[in-house]
């Protein structure tokens, strides 16, 4: 029996091979190249870079397809692998006015200036299982419109913005540089930009019940999509020995403008208020739940009563990320047994007490 | 390079010694230095995504990581034991990403990496035993809210914890507080000895090795510097007490020590072995001598 408990070693060993060769599957089913993953389970793909804080679709196909398709688990693997990486310095902001839009879609405005841009959505798909794509899922290429490179869609929220109806953007903070969670420990009261980067590596699941929790009442804030935007930005970085900024890559992102009611306060008259979202990739799903919880994560700013989960900033920002969940949660199966026979020890100590008690008074009633 | 692992596929080159970047392990060793100088306080820290999960001693390898040099010897411990999957699994990586020398024996270890147990055997000047700390906040429980924990630490306010342990006589007629039993260290910050049984506490008090807590999920660290006051919080009239065992070890015969219990078969019959591995094949060792 104790011979069980001292093969660990030759058992993990096992164990590793097991799990490389139960990920390879069947032999008789040709392997998953990482440029099959990238291009066909592109959205995978996306939500990989996005909550693990790294934009290589290259590594994050190898991450899902080294987690058997786990999101979470190739979530883990990124960030592992990124956490190592030498950091150089931060980008510029990304200008996402200046994003070459795939899809731009408001929901305030019935035309807005640029026009409402559809683009590759599942929203009007109806959700039949396509049969076809079981024998073969060739498809002619779509028909798109030519590209105009030079078209510029301007924000719904800068146009509200100018009429004094919607508050603008927080001014940047000129020569601060902005906390960065990956690198610095997470300390609360937090401010809006630490908010934001939480929000935007949190779990999407997590966030998306918060967003959709502030929809039935707990912490509604009335909300409307200002816009959604997809598409690619230039990203740009200056290096210390040039002292002005060259662009150095493109990457396709998701932005949503949520606008909320706010009904004003004491010194503020009644306007609009924003919560915002970004993921990486194609994610409105995650981008539309980041921008509901960041617009309640401000009811304190706001003036406005912090009733609800998805209001209360410590609750959700130390539960948004999956990798601190997943670990704890899943450590339960590490072994406990110093823990547990403490308390069988003190457990059975306790029923000595209360039995020899319950033996004493029948003794002393049979007595009396 | 022994001093380096290879990465394998990507080619991106290999990682640092001991795995962390050398920026990092300054940081890290810039908050256990804080950290010994203030006993018990714990300092936040910017924790890193190890290549093991959270929950699982991401803390400790942090620790363990940033402090451990091509001269130590390294033992790994989970419940107690070096062969437990998880030992096993630390023991590996820093095997492989530090090539450090690994040892099951507590006295020829210069670095003990340990979740929930404190060796048997003393320790001595110049040890240090590394902690695994799943939540570093002995308040927690009490009070799930940071900014209120942080007030309470800095205003030395600690009733609401007296109060519990004052329930807990009120309800059990005893402490029934078994393992993460809180202390008082260095007479100023009550803190959580990590989920060890309550039978090692009394281990922590004025211990010639420096204990160091880590804490990765948490982003905590914090540290007992060596022979430092650590008591158990009891009252006058109910002085802390720790586990004892009407049995011995099955294998050693010792009475000594902390005792696992195993079902050895279908009827629920039971066997103590020393929780201890290197203790109880220590004293096995010496008896067949």
């Amino acid at each position: 029996m104790y011979v069980a408990v001292k093969g660990g070693e030759t058992a993990i060993a096992h164990a590793l091979e097991l799990l490389a060769d139960r990920r390879r599957g069947s032999r008789d089913v040709p392997e998953l190249t990482l440029d099959q993953i990238d291009q066909q389970l592109a959205q995978s793909v996306d939500r990989v870079m996005t909550e693990g804080s790294c934009y290589d679709r290259q590594l994050a196909a190898l991450a899902i397809k080294q987690a058997r398709g786990d999101l979470i688990e190739a979530i883990f693997l990124l960030r592992a692998y990124r956490t190592t990486l030498p950091r150089f310095g931060h980008s510029e902001p990304i200008d996402t006015s200046r994003m070459s839009a795939e899809r731009r879609i408001s929901s305030t405005f019935k035309d807005v200036p640029g026009g409402q841009v559809l683009g590759p959505t599942f929203d009007y798909t109806h959700r039949l299982l396509d049969f076809s794509l079981m024998a073969n899922g060739e498809r002619p290429t779509a028909p798109t419109a030519p590209i105009d490179a030079a078209q510029i869609f301007p924000r719904v929220g800068d146009i509200l913005e100018r009429e004094g109806m919607l508050e603008p953007p927080p001014p940047a903070d000129a020569g601060v540089s902005t906390q960065d969670i990956t690198r610095d420990p997470l300390t609360l009261p937090a401010s809006r930009p630490v908010r934001l980067q939480a929000l935007a590596r949190g779990d999407e699941g997590f966030l998306l019940a918060l967003g959709y929790s502030t929809q039935r009442g707990y912490g509604n804030n009335h909300p409307f999509v200002g816009e959604i935007r997809f598409g690619a930005v230039p990203v740009s970085f200056v290096p210390e020995e040039l002292g002005f900024p060259i662009e150095i890559a493109e990457i396709d992102v998701t932005e949503c403008d949520m606008v909320n009611q706010f009904a004003g306060s004491h010194d503020v008259p009644p306007q609009f208020t924003r919560g915002y979202g970004l993921a990486f990739g194609h994610a409105e799903r995650k981008a539309m739940a980041m921008a509901l919880v960041d617009r309640a994560l401000r009811a304190e700013e706001l003036s406005e009563a912090v009733i609800s989960p998805a209001q209360d900033e410590e609750f959700v920002l130390a539960h948004s990320d999956n990798v601190e969940a997943s670990g704890f949660v899943q450590h339960l199966k590490l072994p406990h047994y110093v823990d547990f026979q403490s308390e069988l020890v003190v457990v059975r100590a306790l029923r000595a007490e209360v039995e020899a008690r319950q033996q004493q008074a029948a003794l002393d009633q049979a007595a009396e | 390079m022994p001093d380096t692992v290879q990465q394998n596929g990507h080619g991106e080159g290999a990682y640092n010694y001991a795995y962390l970047d050398e920026q990092t392990k300054r940081m890290i060793r810039r908050a256990i230095l804080k950290a010994v100088a203030v006993p018990g306080y714990q300092v936040p820290f910017g924790g890193r995504e190890m290549p093991l999960p959270y929950g699982w001693g991401t803390g400790g390898i942090q620790v363990t990581a940033a402090i451990i040099g091509r001269d130590d010897t390294l033992k790994v411990i989970d419940q107690g034991a070096d062969d437990t999957t998880n030992a096993v699994s630390i023991r590996r990586f820093f095997a492989r990403v530090a090539g450090v020398a690994t040892t099951t024996r507590t006295e020829e270890a210069t670095i003990i990496q340990t979740r929930h147990r404190v060796p048997e055997t003393s320790l001595k000047d110049g040890q240090i035993l590394v902690f695994q700390v799943p939540i570093p906040e002995p308040l927690r429980m009490l009070e799930p809210r940071e900014t209120e924990t942080r007030t309470l630490h800095a205003l030395c306010e600690y009733g609401v914890m007296q109060v519990s342990l004052y329930e807990s006589i009120a309800r059990h007629g005893r402490i029934a507080k078994t393992y993460n039993y809180p202390v008082l260290v260095n007479g100023r910050y009550i803190m959580s000895p990590s989920p060890i049984p309550k039978f090692d506490n009394p281990k922590l008090d004025r211990n010639p090795a420096l204990q160091l807590y880590g804490a990765g999920r948490e982003k905590r660290i914090y540290a007992v510097p060596p022979y430092t006051s650590v008591k158990s919080l009891d009252f006058e009239d109910h002085p802390f007490e720790i586990e004892r065992w009407t049995e011995c070890c099955a294998l050693c015969g010792s009475t000594e020590s902390f005792l696992d219990e195993m079902i050895v078969d279908d009827t629920g019959k039971r066997r103590f072995i020393c929780s201890d591995t290197d203790y109880c094949q220590e004293r096995q060792d010496g008896q067949r001598r």
